[in-house]
């Protein structure tokens, strides 16, 4: 009884101050916030209220949970939200695309206009699809490897949902004009603190179940989260230590500036990229891949090796944001040396995932999910090694600033973190609820493939645009002035916008498919296809035809 | 793998102080976040204390309350995302932008604004470049100034009130940040604010505190304090300050090392 009555007084003291600071609040965008934190907090103390059995409490024979079953509820949801928030951001994606093509379709208001969607779609995509694939895909990763139920219960349900109203509070702050205009770090900062406690809570959850293991070692997907939560909160906590004008008020200033704020920053932003895109997602990998492949994972040595590497050398890598800036000439050039060091580790896990096919590269053909996982693992690769050349600062002199590095990170975004959480999902879905298989195998299939060709018109038409802008601001003529102005370079690249949002089409359409497919198999249903499989084979017809004698 | 299969493959022998760390999540953590911070350590940290990371230069100044209330503007709107404010030491770029951008210049720049990205052309130096006339226009409707402009609109900002709040609150946020606005300076803020949009306005007091400030009316109105004022009151300043081309300059520029 106690606990209900401590977790109601818990979500009343929420609403309560939710209410102070609505009624205090300074500014308009600053109130709608506190309102949504007021809801969330009435609809946690509706939910707690509602959900307790009151008779089994008054009785006192409350049924202990069953310590023999995984915890899976979150990891349903989480599966149905990272679908849903993967659909939501791809197709911002393709509105602000289409905005640099057509710029009508800002609207001319404040709230559509590309400066304030343009951190909509990076934060629906980093955050919301990829954060949440992360802290679902944590939860049921972490069970299995450990042999045992998720630890703190309560807390778990907490990290999740305080996640997603993190999202929510992020993204309705960008359309309303909040934004502290630090890449991948927008949100203010009342959000932010918001977000340090959902993470704390997160750490705990996490740590607590591998406290609670019945295996006696840490799986190296383990090792991968962990490394992933601890250095998020530092990353977070340190850039976004800010001052805020007033505490009833959105706006703040943050207490690093100019070049240390720089430096800070994108201490901040490559890490984000380097723990939340890629030690995760390796987390992702380390599972999945072997599961799928039904395949152990390749080497252990080189998972001892890459990881350590991995970690110790990211966080050097920030300052090659910075090439040939105000920052000092020694920390650019720290920064390049190591960004190309980080080609090895980086290698190093895509290499321990592509070889735990051995043995089972046939499924290749035959296994549209294997296949997905396969094609991830060469964007990863491929990306990080595009990253590399391009922290070499003569080849950033003319890729910074270009449409090249929006190019980059799409090919590590759309083919590494996209391709791997899609086939996570794929993996997710028949064994959370119970199918005997995905509703359509064909469908992944042309997922596959949207994908797929989706990437390629969107890497491919950002290379031409970034080389060639980058060309032609720097060109030339002989009689010793710049050919081109500014506004020329900006009409050349209009083909290839269209293009690129062409890409993004099809791989929204991919996605959609997706949703399809997983709704369905949610529903229980099956498709009736000719399955997926090797070329016919027909025992009866595998003879040699004897000589007929001639009549 | 257990320990025993372990001795009997001498060569894993090595691995086996790893394992130590794979049974004790306590011990992996810390490991994990020793190795995490040894970068961020060492790049970061010298910036605060090295003599060189910000050469001293002449005209660097806080931004008035007009300015800042732009640049919340600026930041609010995301601009960022789009123009940089970073001139990079290269022939065309000095050649298409001006002077290569300084650290001190963006040293009170909370947050900074050097951006990643051109979609649009760089900012660091664009006042006094265009005149007011030409911003407003050009903010109203990019594309009737521009052709090719893929710009949004942003004519809402001549209609909107300037509500920058108190701007002595946001003037005491920037001072515990570090910048050095006095205690005159914050009392007169809201007033300042108001001086520096007004034509008519006895700008003196305002020119001697913040040197090279420029007061007039900003957005063709005026009647009204909009926020098309202080956006473009913001832009009409962006690398004003320091005066790059001078002599003195010059020499001093001559020496710094390490760009």
């Amino acid at each position: 009884m106690e606990s209900v009555v401590a977790r109601a007084g818990m979500w009343l003291a929420a609403l309560f101050v939710a209410i102070v600071f609505f009624v205090n609040a300074v500014d308009t965008g600053f109130a709608v916030h506190m309102a949504i934190f007021g809801l969330a907090a009435l609809a946690g103390l509706v939910i707690s209220l509602r959900k307790t059995d009151y008779l089994a409490v008054a009785n006192g024979t409350r049924l202990a949970v069953d310590q023999g079953r995984y915890d899976d509820d979150l990891i349903r949801i989480g599966v149905i939200l990272t679908t849903f928030w993967g659909v939501v951001g791809f197709l911002v994606g393709l509105v602000i695309a289409s905005q640099l093509a057509f710029p009508a379709l800002n609207l001319g208001l404040e709230w559509t206009n590309f400066g304030r969607i343009r951190p909509l779609h990076t934060s629906a995509v980093i955050f919301a699809f990829g954060g949440t694939a992360l802290i679902t895909t944590s939860f049921y990763i972490v069970q299995r490897t450990c042999r045992a139920r998720l630890a703190l219960p309560g807390l778990a349900r907490f990290v999740f949902w305080g996640y997603q109203l993190f999202i929510v509070l992020a993204a309705t702050g960008y359309v309303l004009g909040i934004s502290q205009s630090k890449e991948y770090a927008e949100p203010e900062w009342y959000v932010d603190l918001w977000l340090t406690i959902v993470w704390v809570a997160y750490l705990a959850v996490f740590v607590g179940t591998i406290m609670k293991r019945t295996e006696p070692h840490i799986y190296v997907a383990n090792w991968f989260f962990l490394s992933f939560i601890l250095t998020v909160a530092m990353l977070h906590v340190v850039n976004n230590i800010n001052i805020p004008v007033s505490i009833f008020g959105a706006q703040s200033y943050p207490l690093f500036g100019g070049v240390q704020g720089a430096l800070v920053q994108w201490w901040y932003g490559h890490n984000a990229v380097g723990f939340f895109l890629t030690a995760g997602f390796l987390a992702m990998m380390y599972y999945f891949v072997p599961k799928q492949a039904e395949r152990p994972v390749y080497s252990y040595r080189l998972s001892i090796i890459h990881f350590w590497g991995l970690i110790f050398l990211y966080i050097w890598a920030g300052p090659h944001h910075l090439h040939y800036t105000a920052l000092p000439d020694w920390a650019q050039t720290l920064g390049m040396v190591f960004s190309i060091m980080l080609w090895m580790p980086s290698w190093g896990g895509m290499i321990n995932g592509l070889m735990t096919l051995n043995g089972a590269w046939d499924k290749v053909r035959t296994d549209p999910i294997i296949r997905m996982m396969v094609l991830s693992l060469a964007f990863y690769g491929m990306s990080t090694f595009e990253g590399p050349m391009m922290s070499i600062k003569s080849v950033n002199s003319l890729s910074h600033y270009t449409d090249w590095t929006i190019g980059h990170v799409h090919s590590g975004a759309l083919g590494w973190n996209g391709m791997i959480t899609f086939s996570a999902i794929y993996y997710l879905a028949p064994r959370l609820w119970g199918r005997e298989r995905l509703y359509s195998l064909r469908m992944v299939n042309w997922h596959f493939w949207l994908a797929t060709l989706g990437i390629v018109f969107y890497a491919s038409s950002m290379w031409v645009t970034g080389i060639m802008e980058g060309l032609m601001w720097r060109e030339y003529g002989a009689d010793g002035y710049l050919v081109n102005s500014f506004a020329e370079t900006v009409a050349a690249k209009h083909p290839m916008y269209l293009l690129r949002a062409f890409g993004g089409v099809l791989y929204l359409s991919g996605a959609i498919i997706m949703a399809i497919n997983v709704w369905q198999t949610v529903a229980g249903k099956l498709r009736q296809e000719e399955p997926l499989r090797q070329a016919a084979y027909d025992a009866a017809a595998d003879r040699p035809l004897p000589a007929v004698a001639a009549e | 793998m257990t320990a025993e299969t372990a001795n009997e493959h001498a060569p894993k022998e090595k691995w086996g102080r790893h394992k130590k760390l794979e049974r004790n999540v306590a011990l992996m953590g810390v490991f994990a976040f020793l190795a995490v911070t040894v970068g961020g350590i060492v790049e970061i940290a010298p910036l605060f204390w090295i003599d060189n990371t910000i050469e001293k230069v002449d005209g660097v100044r806080p931004y008035t309350p007009l300015e800042q209330a732009g640049r919340n503007i600026y930041v609010r709107e995301g601009c960022y995302v789009c123009h940089s404010q970073m001139i990079r030491p290269f022939r065309d770029e000095v050649e298409r932008y001006g002077h290569y951008s300084l650290a001190a210049e963006s040293m009170y720049d909370h947050p900074f604004q050097w951006g990643s990205k051109r979609t649009g052309p760089d900012l660091a130096r664009v006042g006094g470049r265009y005149s007011d006339e030409w911003h407003q226009q050009h903010l109203k409707n990019p594309q009737s100034v521009v052709p090719e402009s893929v710009m949004p609109q942003y004519a809402f900002l001549a209609e909107n009130d300037l509500k920058a709040g108190d701007m002595s609150a946001s003037l005491t946020a920037l001072s515990r940040v570090g910048v050095p606005y006095t205690k005159t300076d914050i009392e007169k803020a809201n007033e300042d604010l108001k001086t520096q949009a007004d034509a008519s306005a006895d700008g003196s007091d305002l020119v001697k505190r913040y040197p090279k400030a420029q007061v007039r009316d900003y957005d063709g109105n005026p009647d009204r304090l909009t926020e098309m004022d202080a956006l473009i009151a913001y832009l009409q300043m962006l690398g004003t300050l320091v005066d790059v081309n001078g002599a003195k300059a010059q020499e001093e520029l001559a020496k710094e090392r390490g760009r």
